[in-house]
């Protein structure tokens, strides 16, 4: 674990960039530093591996202070990777992966294989090992910066705003894969972001600083929108946090209709037993929806495609949140959510007010088991 | 007669191919001390300037150096030196070091501080040590500019060389000196080709060490 232990930086000018702080940061888990501008979030990132030293308190790794070892040493033991990736740009890509391997004093050949086998983890085309920096996209560039900060294999990752000079596309890209990564490695990684979507899709703990250094809250993120420990943190996490938390809340729960689920091949009597639902979803034979329908304009045996009405975006419960439901049933013309298996075809529909319950019995549980928490 | 002819004459004339006053000894002459006079401003520049452009400090200073070493008239030294030291390679070295020096050291200083600052940020951040990030981060980048500096700083010493002659010193300066006393443009102006030749050959010579030594990777993207 590495601990924060009472922190400060202040600069000969009187500037203080962090004052103050502690924070426990959980092993193999992500913990975002997130905070406007001047919030000292990369400074305390840059604490970590002595890129900055504090001017009070200290930091401890694994109990250690960081300052016992060598600042070389302590270096090579932690990933680091910045916002432009900062690749060397007369290396090519296969030596810079390989950079760390060989400080650490690995043969060419051996670093150069780790270097491969790390390609292949970020998800980079074997084909890029012989190019040089400058002939690879933005997003490529900084896959091979996390793949050469993961290139020793060091316990801790230490990630400088690393995604945001990419395009939002680009960026939810290399956020899925971090992730993936992070279940593959589980390593202790130290994000630091402005964008505070970044950090609750990506934290296990989020830790939100205000300008000047001080610490406003440092929580899982679901509790971050649940409960904001002040304005500060409230307009920081933007307007719509109420509907951001419903990412947390799982889906899986929702009670699906089948009834009003029909094939596009249905018969007169099929059809007439569904006559009561005020909308019919049409499937193709596979089972995968086709449209909307009101049952009175639905003729036995004979679909007509064009007059469906557009189903939405589907949602897979349990995979998916109730965020996606209800973003299903919202985008719904019949304010009705499609639910899909993995393969994409129609296990049931749910209304924007089954939905609607399912989100108040989840806020009661939470408030249930924080009532359960502090002891009341 | 025009200068292609006086070149011409003077190239023909198989009495200017061999002996103490032939063209090869006078070549061979010039470049030496061409290639002690970069030595040494090499060795004086480069490690200061690669210094200062790494920690970005003592610019001020070296632009004042440079131009207090570009304002030196060279022939003006070179008399002085001989005044105060009398014959020998000393007084020729010093106006060809103090010529060379500015364009190796602020060229280099200018190279290495207009890095990039993010690799050298991540470089540090890996655990590097400084002699690596200058070396192996730094310097690589920085090549390009650096070649460039020295290059300049060559072809000034190769034209400038010429003054040894006065002082009674050989290379192709001797041409020059010797045919302008006797009236002998022929030589003065063979000297002369033989001098531009000297350069141009030195133009290329540079050309073809930036081309081995500088990575594909900073060829095409600086």
């Amino acid at each position: 674990m590495i601990r924060i232990d009472a922190v400060t930086k202040r600069y000969p000018d009187g500037t203080v960039a962090v004052d103050r702080l502690s924070l426990d940061i959980p092993d193999r888990a992500i913990t975002v530093l997130v905070g406007p501008s001047g919030c000292g979030k990369t400074t305390t990132l840059r604490m970590i591996n002595r890129m900055v030293e504090p001017s009070e308190g200290s930091i401890l790794l694994d109990g250690q202070d960081i300052r016992r070892q060598p600042v070389n040493t302590l270096r090579r033991s932690m990933g680091y990777v910045i916002q432009n990736a900062g690749l060397f740009q007369h290396r090519t890509i296969l030596d810079n992966i390989a950079t760390v391997p060989r400080l650490l004093g690995r043969s060419k050949q051996q670093a150069r294989a780790r270097a491969a086998e790390l390609m292949e983890r970020v998800g980079l085309d074997s084909a890029l090992a012989r190019r040089y920096p400058y002939q690879l996209s933005g997003g490529q560039q900084q896959r091979v910066g996390v793949a050469r900060a993961l290139a020793a294999d060091p316990p801790v990752l230490l990630m400088d705003e690393p995604f945001s000079a990419v395009d939002p596309i680009v960026r939810k890209g290399l956020q899925d894969e971090l992730l993936r990564i992070q279940d593959e490695l589980g390593k202790t990684i130290v994000f630091v972001t402005h964008d505070i979507d970044e950090a609750i899709k990506l934290g296990t703990k989020v830790a939100v600083l205000r300008t000047g250094g001080r610490l406003a809250q440092f929580a899982p993120p679901a509790e971050l929108l649940s409960a904001p420990a002040d304005s500060f943190v409230e307009d920081f996490l933007g307007a719509d946090r109420g509907i951001r938390r419903l990412s947390f809340f799982p889906s899986a729960g929702l009670e699906l209709q089948t009834a009003p689920v029909v094939p596009a091949d249905a018969d007169a009597a099929l059809l007439a037993s569904r006559a009561e639902a005020p909308y019919l979803l049409v499937t193709d034979p596979d089972g995968r929806p086709l449209g909307w329908s009101e049952p009175d304009r639905l003729t036995a045996g004979a679909v007509d495609r064009d007059r469906l009405l557009d189903f939405g975006r589907p949602f897979v419960p349990g995979s998916d949140s109730l965020r996606t439901a209800l973003d299903g049933a919202v985008l719904s013309p019949t304010g009705w959510a499609v639910a899909v298996d993995g393969e994409g075809r129609a296990v049931g529909v749910v209304s924007q007010q089954v939905i609607g319950e399912a989100i108040r019995a989840a806020h009661s549980r939470v408030a249930e088991h924080a009532d359960a928490k502090a002891g009341r | 007669m025009n200068v292609l002819n006086f070149a011409h004459a003077f190239f023909s004339d198989s009495a200017h191919w061999h002996g103490y006053d032939g063209i090869p000894t006078r070549f061979a002459e010039h470049v030496t001390y061409s290639l002690e006079a970069l030595l040494i401003a090499a060795v004086i520049g480069l490690p200061v300037g690669l210094l200062t452009g790494h920690y970005g400090r003592g610019g001020n200073a070296l632009a004042l150096i440079a131009t207090a070493g570009r304002a030196l008239p060279s022939f003006g030294l070179l008399v002085l030196m001989f005044i105060w030291i009398g014959f020998g390679l000393l007084p020729v070295m010093i106006p060809l070091v103090v010529l060379a020096v500015p364009p190796i050291l602020v060229t280099t200083y200018e190279a290495v501080r207009s890095v990039d600052p993010s690799p050298v940020d991540a470089a540090r951040g890996m655990g590097m040590t400084e002699a690596r990030v200058l070396f192996q981060v730094e310097v690589p980048v920085a090549l390009p500019l650096i070649f460039s500096g020295l290059r300049t700083a060559a072809i000034q010493i190769v034209s400038t060389a010429t003054i040894a002659a006065y002082v009674s010193l050989g290379g192709l300066g001797r041409y020059i000196i010797d045919g302008l006393y006797q009236k002998n443009y022929e030589k003065v102006v063979g000297g002369a080709t033989l001098v531009a030749g000297l350069a141009l050959v030195t133009l290329a010579l540079f050309w073809a060490a930036s081309r081995l030594t500088v990575s594909p990777g900073v060829r095409r993207s600086g």
